[in-house]
């Protein structure tokens, strides 16, 4: 695939960007040992209602589900950043976000049982975040940008660098 | 610009390659500063205010012989407080699974199942309608044993094979139940409101003082876990000079206001409407008294004696206010207008002029506070119980919430130095969560919407069920239940105070001293209060 610096620029930004969004979210929990997903799971609205509420009100799949929030959420944002398995780190954050969007879709007739800042319908800031993500998998960068470089360049792999060779 | 052989590391792809670690330094830097801000926030609050959540009251083994109860009264309270110490009916039971089958997350038949067994048996129940007595006996017979009916309640106080009874009739008969219960010995478990007439107040306080029975009045909130939380806010002084504390009941619909089913085999075959009205003169059969007793001062206690009651007792518990100095009660019945003689809209201010709680600013500023209650049964807004001090606020419900006050002495330094901010809540306690000392929106979104429920050992439990344990806890191993005659009598003189103003229209005061309502025109204060 090939770059315009400007392009690299940005989707690298962006990338890094989510990895923030990410790693904060994850360490935020890590840092508060009562966090739980419980009350999000249990407020849940919409067709999943059930399943969310399910999950949350199981205390073995709920502790799994925090770990997986913590963790995920950390190890998802340190890879972005890092530039490193950059693909499974994006689908892996695809997959966290849309559990949070369907959990509370901004539907209309779904009142939110979040407080939001913002006016949302349909489309929130979790799903665009997740088409932000796919756009990051489809347009990877690491392996030019990111620790994925330093590795190729180890194995002595060629690189394609469009960028750099205009 | 081409610059890099391939398959060889040069400086550049160093850069490249490890272009994140500034990111990540970056992100170290700002998180830890984040979180040590937010830490010395919390902990200065913390530190400030020391508040500590409370443990619950203890409450011994359930061991050694079952304790043989009688139920007095097996109506709907009846019902709740059997379930409550472990027995449900047949068709309670039934009813419940079918709940369960359409609505999973219906989990009360379980929350029953699983609760702890209480060691006692049913021995006896005596109920002046026939159904409800049969229905007990039908649902809580065993092989082995049969609960016996008594037809009237002397019988079953006289009975050897009757420990400890639950009285849960119409409120013109808790206190001649339980003083002849108390002179028979038995334990007494007695619903609110305690007592009917000033006379029975003393006669049944007497009574109890003089025996060696365990004697519990029905405030089953003296369990919740955030009231006795809410003590040691007192204590500590958190609030400040606290002038008005403001409650309220909040109902709009025919259950709330007392509007029951009356039975369809209801009628004086199957009830013993004599019985039912033998303390109260000659008063022709009529269904709609039997079943909808709260709605007439003959056997009910209004909104007064009915629901304040359990707000002043909250209050009480955390507060220790005692009997009020004055009372003064304001209403009409506005919006059931059915031929009720209760009325259904209601204002009562209780003056406590010497309580104190301490205070933050210079000597004399220390005392006097109102206690306010508000109640409509025409509107169902929640409003919440707030106690309003010179320092801070506190809402309580099962979640409690303070928020400090703009123009506290205590808090001024902290305000100033924005540590504290009066619009966001320095304390919040959930006895799901734990103690927060900076609570975010989303949190308090999920406890003010109930989302998260209260839990003792891992357990979601019934407030009713810890107090009815804790008094068989007393009876088996000896102590004094939380809400014991001294309570019940404050209880009761406040509500009788209360009612009497509202008939009269006029201010009614207590002298402590001689412990008795002040009366400078020689009214009958009993015949007012059932009239």
């Amino acid at each position: 695939m090939t770059y315009t610096k400007n392009q690299l620029t940005y989707l690298v930004i962006l990338r890094l960007l989510i990895g923030w969004h990410f790693l904060y979210e994850g360490v935020v929990k890590l840092w508060n040992p009562e966090w739980s997903s419980k009350g999000f799971m249990m407020s849940s609205e919409w067709i999943f209602e059930d399943l969310f509420q399910t999950m949350a009100q199981n205390e073995g799949i709920l502790s799994m589900v925090d770990f997986i929030n913590v963790w995920g959420l950390t190890i998802i944002g340190l890879l972005l950043i890092l530039g490193l398995f950059n693909k499974a780190a994006s689908i892996g954050g695809v997959a966290l976000l849309a559990m949070y969007y369907l959990a509370h879709p901004p539907l209309v007739g779904i009142v939110s049982a979040l407080p939001t800042e913002g006016s949302y319908l349909i489309v929130n800031k979790n799903l665009i975040e997740l088409f932000a993500l796919l756009v990051i998998c489809a347009f990877p960068t690491s392996h030019i940008i990111g620790i994925e470089h330093l590795i190729a360049k180890f194995r002595g792999a060629a690189i394609d660098e469009s960028t750099d060779s205009k | 610009m081409k610059e890099e052989e391939k398959g060889g590391m040069t400086r550049r792809d160093l850069i490249k390659g490890l272009v994140a670690l500034p990111v990540l330094g970056g992100f170290v830097i700002g998180a830890s500063s984040k979180r040590s801000h937010d830490r010395e926030l919390k902990e200065s609050i913390l530190k400030e205010l020391s508040i500590e959540a409370a443990e619950p009251p203890s409450s011994g083994p359930m061991s050694g012989d079952p304790i043989r109860v009688g139920i007095i009264g097996f109506g709907i309270r009846g019902h709740q407080l059997a379930r409550a110490a472990g027995f449900a009916t047949k068709e309670w039971i039934e009813s419940m699974r079918q709940n369960a089958l359409t609505n999973k997350n219906d989990t009360r038949l379980k929350d029953f199942l699983d609760q702890e067994d209480l060691n006692i048996i049913i021995a006896g129940v005596c109920d002046l309608f026939d159904v409800r007595a049969e229905e007990l006996i039908d649902s809580f017979k065993t092989e082995n044993h049969t609960p016996k009916r008594f037809r009237h309640y002397s019988e079953m106080l006289q009975s050897p094979d009757i420990d400890a009874v639950m009285i849960a009739t119409a409120d013109h008969w808790h206190a001649p139940i339980a003083i002849e219960a108390t002179k028979a010995g038995k334990h007494v478990y007695i619903e609110k409101p305690m007592t009917h007439t000033l006379n029975e107040t003393y006669e049944l306080y007497d009574a109890v003082q003089s025996s060696g029975v365990v004697f519990q009045l029905g405030h089953q909130h003296r369990q919740t876990q955030s009231f006795l939380t809410a003590q040691d806010i007192i204590k500590k002084n958190v609030l400040g000079h606290i002038s008005l504390v403001q409650t309220n009941t909040n109902r709009n619909d025919d259950n709330g206001a007392w509007q029951y089913l009356i039975h369809e085999k209801a009628n004086p075959q199957t009830i013993d409407w004599d019985q039912f009205v033998s303390n109260r003169g000659s008063i022709p059969f009529n269904n709609e008294h039997f079943f909808r007793w709260r709605k007439w001062w003959t056997y009910g206690s209004g909104l007064t004696g009915d629901l304040m009651t359990h707000d002043y007792d909250r209050v009480n518990t955390i507060m220790k206010i005692g009997i009020p100095k004055f009372a003064l009660t304001s209403g009409g019945i506005y919006t059931h207008i059915d031929g009720r003689n209760v009325p259904d809209v209601v204002q009562v201010a209780l003056e406590f002029p010497d309580y104190t709680s301490g205070t933050s600013q210079e000597p004399g500023k220390e005392k006097g506070m109102t206690f306010l209650y508000s109640a409509t049964l025409g509107n169902g807004h929640e409003r919440p119980s707030i106690m309003m001090g010179h320092d801070g606020t506190m809402e309580i419900g099962n979640q409690l919430t303070v928020h400090a006050e703009r123009r506290s002495t205590r808090y001024q330094a902290m305000i100033d130095e924005k540590v504290l901010v009066p619009e966001i809540p320095v304390f919040s306690y959930d006895p799901a969560m734990g103690v927060d000392g900076v609570t975010s929106a989303t949190a308090k979104y999920f406890a003010n919407r109930g989302l998260m429920y209260t839990y003792r050992d891992g357990k979601r439990v019934d407030s009713t069920f810890l107090h009815i344990r804790e008094w068989l806890s007393c009876i088996r191993n000896g102590g004094n239940p939380s809400c014991g005659i001294e309570q019940g009598f404050q209880e009761a003189i406040t509500a009788l105070m209360s009612t009497i103003s509202y008939k009269l229209g006029v201010r009614v005061e207590w002298d402590k001293d001689k412990r008795e309502i002040l009366n400078p025109n020689g009214v009958n204060y009993d015949e007012v209060l059932i009239s």
